[in-house]
């Protein structure tokens, strides 16, 4: 098997995890979390079994970038009125800041596995193997994560 | 404000620029030593070079012709899959490709990395400089040189697999009766690199 440079993992991949990273951090920190999961993919690549599914390998590691930013944003609580701004609203539908406020809202492990089945397709049982739990518990929190997301963000057209 | 479904909005875009996200991931790669391969392309009158140099040093040039994709490929598999574009290591060798092509250097003063040769090629490559910039050898020459004077095919085929083309003169091994010969980069180029020289 011909060895694939990094260079094409990124740029396979690069998009589709850093909407992976921004549902899963936010729009303020995803840039850095996508920056912290390509320079460990990097680090890890040359051991990656020929083979292997390169887009969960990576969701994998944003997913454990993930863990550690909040167990450092744990340690450092931040009163909520000091939390950074939302990146201003352009014209796109990601730039709706209720969206990210109710994206932020779900509990972690719906907000991870929506944006593990929606924005990085993955199927439920890698889903599961990505945060430690079965098929249908993985299936479950990303039909309430949507259910919640929907309740909480509803599609409408306002003025 | 239209709100549009949630789902949707998480999955769908407008294209993300991620260009400089790519290039922050080479400078945090170089820094924490885990940019095994930079590499940049470089445009010059016989078309687009690839340049790919490891910490060690410049490792590898190759012509369009070669296929940069195929070449890119053949060093993750020989060097290290860690292959990133990486222009920045790249600076010193294209700024002096590019004084050569405009006719203002003669020779490269970069670190080479000389690890995708070994044995007989590697010896015979180690003799390329020795032939002038604005002349000529033939390969029964080089081959001499080597150490090796019967090996004169074995010189073509070290020549035709030169990882350094350019930087490492192959272009200067001409046939016994002056006409030119193969070349990694095809005909053409190697006339225009000699007459770019002055020598044909």
């Amino acid at each position: 098997m011909t060895a694939v440079p990094f260079e094409q993992v990124v740029a396979a991949h690069g998009a589709t995890v850093w909407r992976v990273c921004r549902a899963v951090v936010g729009p303020v920190d995803a840039d850095d979390a996508w920056s912290e999961t390509f320079l460990s993919a990097l680090q890890a690549y040359p051991a990656l079994r020929p083979g292997s599914d390169v887009r969960a390998w990576l969701v994998t590691i944003a997913h454990r970038k993930a863990i550690d930013r909040h167990r450092v944003a744990a340690r450092q609580p931040v009163p909520l009125e000091q939390l950074p701004e939302p990146a201003p609203v352009d014209a796109g539908p990601a730039g709706d800041p209720a969206l990210w406020e109710a994206v932020r809202s779900l509990p972690d492990k719906q907000r991870s596995a929506v944006a593990y089945r929606y924005v990085a397709d993955l199927p439920y049982a890698e889903i599961g193997r990505i945060l430690g739990t079965s098929e249908a518990a993985a299936r479950r929190s990303a039909a309430d994560g949507v259910r919640n997301l929907r309740a909480r963000h509803p599609q409408e057209t306002r003025p | 404000m239209t709100r549009h479904d949630p789902l949707a909005a998480l999955a769908d875009d407008p294209a993300v620029d991620l260009a400089p996200l790519r290039a922050r991931l080479a400078t945090d790669a170089d820094a924490a030593g885990l940019l095994d391969v930079a590499y940049r392309t470089l445009d010059t009158p016989v078309g687009a070079l690839l340049l790919a140099a490891t910490e060690h040093g410049l490792v590898r040039v190759a012509y369009a012709v070669e296929d940069h994709d195929v070449v890119l490929g053949t060093l993750a598999e020989q060097v290290s899959p860690r292959v990133l574009h990486a222009p920045a290591r790249l600076d010193a060798v294209a700024r002096e490709v590019d004084e050569y092509f405009a006719g203002r250097r003669s020779s490269f003063d970069v670190a080479l990395d000389l690890r995708l040769a070994s044995g007989f090629r590697r010896r015979v490559l180690d003799h390329l400089a020795d032939i002038a910039y604005g002349s000529t050898a033939s390969y029964a020459a080089v081959a001499s040189l080597a150490g090796s004077p019967a090996a004169v095919r074995a010189v073509g085929t070290a020549c035709a697999r030169n990882p350094l083309p350019v930087v490492l003169p192959c272009h200067r091994v001409v046939r016994a009766d002056g006409s030119l010969g193969q070349y990694v980069g095809g005909a053409d180029a190697k006339q225009a690199l000699l007459v770019l020289e002055g020598a044909a």
